[in-house]
């Protein structure tokens, strides 16, 4: 039953009047409003940490730029989405995650079905500006079902999250800091020696590249599903009694 | 006179020259529009003077790729990387995680069933691996990037008339990074 009490707040999105319910985030808001704000951090259905920064928005009034979903609406806002500043950042952190790590577009699982290869078409980016890191990483194949490719994660934390939120079994950290971060199983061990990993594939569905795959897919083969997320999380919060 | 367009080949694999040729019958239209002079589909052994445009297939990966792509620069107008090995260095960069030695040993004596070893550099052998197989722009500036792997035949076409046209395309709608 809707919450009589609801606040509702009304605000300004790429100079489109838009109501909203007090405690809504912009990200939420602008896409209800039909407005895609890009973004790779956030899934619905998962706790949002502003990490990925790609979801940055100019707000009036505001020296900083504001992460969209994190940041709640306010009675008056006036909010901009897309620019010329805004896209110019956007292509510049595209163009790192892909210099950070080895993404390999065409010989990856996930080529064809990937969030980052879509999101860096959809800003335009045509080539990487700062030289490639070209790391070398592990690559854990340890778990009977799905494998963990280091070389196309952007430490998104998806995993990490869904793993804690949803599943409810923290088998997913991250260790390390800047371009030394890793996602790790447990403490740091390979994956099909966790004793925590329910082997549900939460994490492999909502992981928006390569990085987590089900083992014996080849190039471009890798689909994930992840509409489970949102009923999930709804059943979560349901009252049942 | 004609618009002069070159095209080479460096370290890929000449999948975007075979996606170049699957223009099909829309290569008689071009042919028609500019004159190809140096190109490995044709038999020319030095890289021509005043080039229009260059379509540059393949990662630098070695002295050679480094010593080539110099001189085009130098001689063409307008430079393309044409394809995801010029743009990201895509799957020749996989080896850069190996010193070079490694990756030779690995394809020569490892893997090698007939006369084992690794080659010779230099004046009578081959051309010396740089250190990292990189994208073209980490060494010249490039004027166009045309990525794919490889780019659709309808992507070249489109750039290719439009820089023939005097326009400066954006192929980002029919193409992207491992496409």
């Amino acid at each position: 039953m809707a919450n009589q009490n609801v606040k509702i707040v009304t605000l300004v999105i790429d100079g489109k009047d838009v109501s909203a319910q007090q405690g809504q985030t912009i990200m939420q808001v602008a896409r209800e409003a039909g407005i895609y704000i890009p973004y790779m951090c956030h899934v619905e259905g998962l706790s949002n940490i502003g990490a990925c920064r790609l979801c940055l928005v100019e707000v009036q009034g505001q020296r900083r730029l504001l992460p969209a979903c994190t940041t709640e609406v306010a009675e008056g806002m006036v909010v901009t989405t897309n620019n010329e500043r805004l896209r110019k950042y956007r292509q510049m952190i595209v163009e790192m995650m892909f210099a950070e790590r080895n993404h390999v577009c065409a010989v990856c699982v996930s080529n064809g079905h990937c969030e980052l290869q879509r999101v860096a078409q959809k800003l335009g980016v045509t080539h990487v500006r700062m030289p490639y890191l070209h790391p070398k990483l592990p690559f854990d194949a340890s778990h009977e079902r799905f494998i963990l490719d280091h070389d196309r994660c952007i430490l998104c934390t998806r995993c990490v999250r869904v793993c804690d939120e949803i599943e409810g079994a923290h088998t997913w950290d991250v260790r390390g800091r800047g371009t030394e971060s890793r996602v790790i199983i447990d403490l740091d061990q390979p994956w099909g020696t966790s004793e925590s990993c329910t082997g549900c594939g939460k994490c492999v569905n909502v992981c928006p590249t390569g990085a987590l795959a089900e083992k014996g897919r080849a190039t471009a083969e890798m689909t994930k599903k992840r509409q489970f997320l949102p009923y999930l999380t709804i059943m979560r919060e349901e009252d049942w009694a | 006179m004609k618009p002069r367009v070159a095209t080479i080949w460096l370290e890929g694999c000449s999948g975007c020259h075979m996606s170049f040729l699957d223009m099909d019958e829309r290569l008689v239209e071009l042919a028609n529009k500019m004159d190809v002079v140096y190109s490995p589909l044709m038999d020319i052994k030095e890289f021509p003077e005043d080039v229009d445009v260059t379509l540059i297939e393949g990662a630098i990966n070695t002295e050679e790729d480094l010593h080539k792509v110099r001189k085009i620069r130098s001689r063409t107008k307008l430079l393309v990387s044409f394809g995801d090995c010029a743009v990201t260095a895509n799957v020749p960069s996989m080896r850069n995680e190996f010193a070079p030695k490694d990756v030779l040993h690995r394809a020569y004596v490892e893997n090698a069933t007939l006369n084992p070893g690794a080659p010779t550099f230099g004046e009578d052998g081959v051309p010396r691996l740089l250190n990292r197989a990189r994208p073209v722009h980490e060494f010249v500036h490039v004027d166009l990037f045309l990525p794919g792997c490889p780019p659709p035949a309808d992507a070249i076409y489109y750039v290719i008339t439009e820089l023939l046209a005097g326009n400066m395309p954006d192929p980002g709608a029919l193409t992207r990074f491992g496409r």
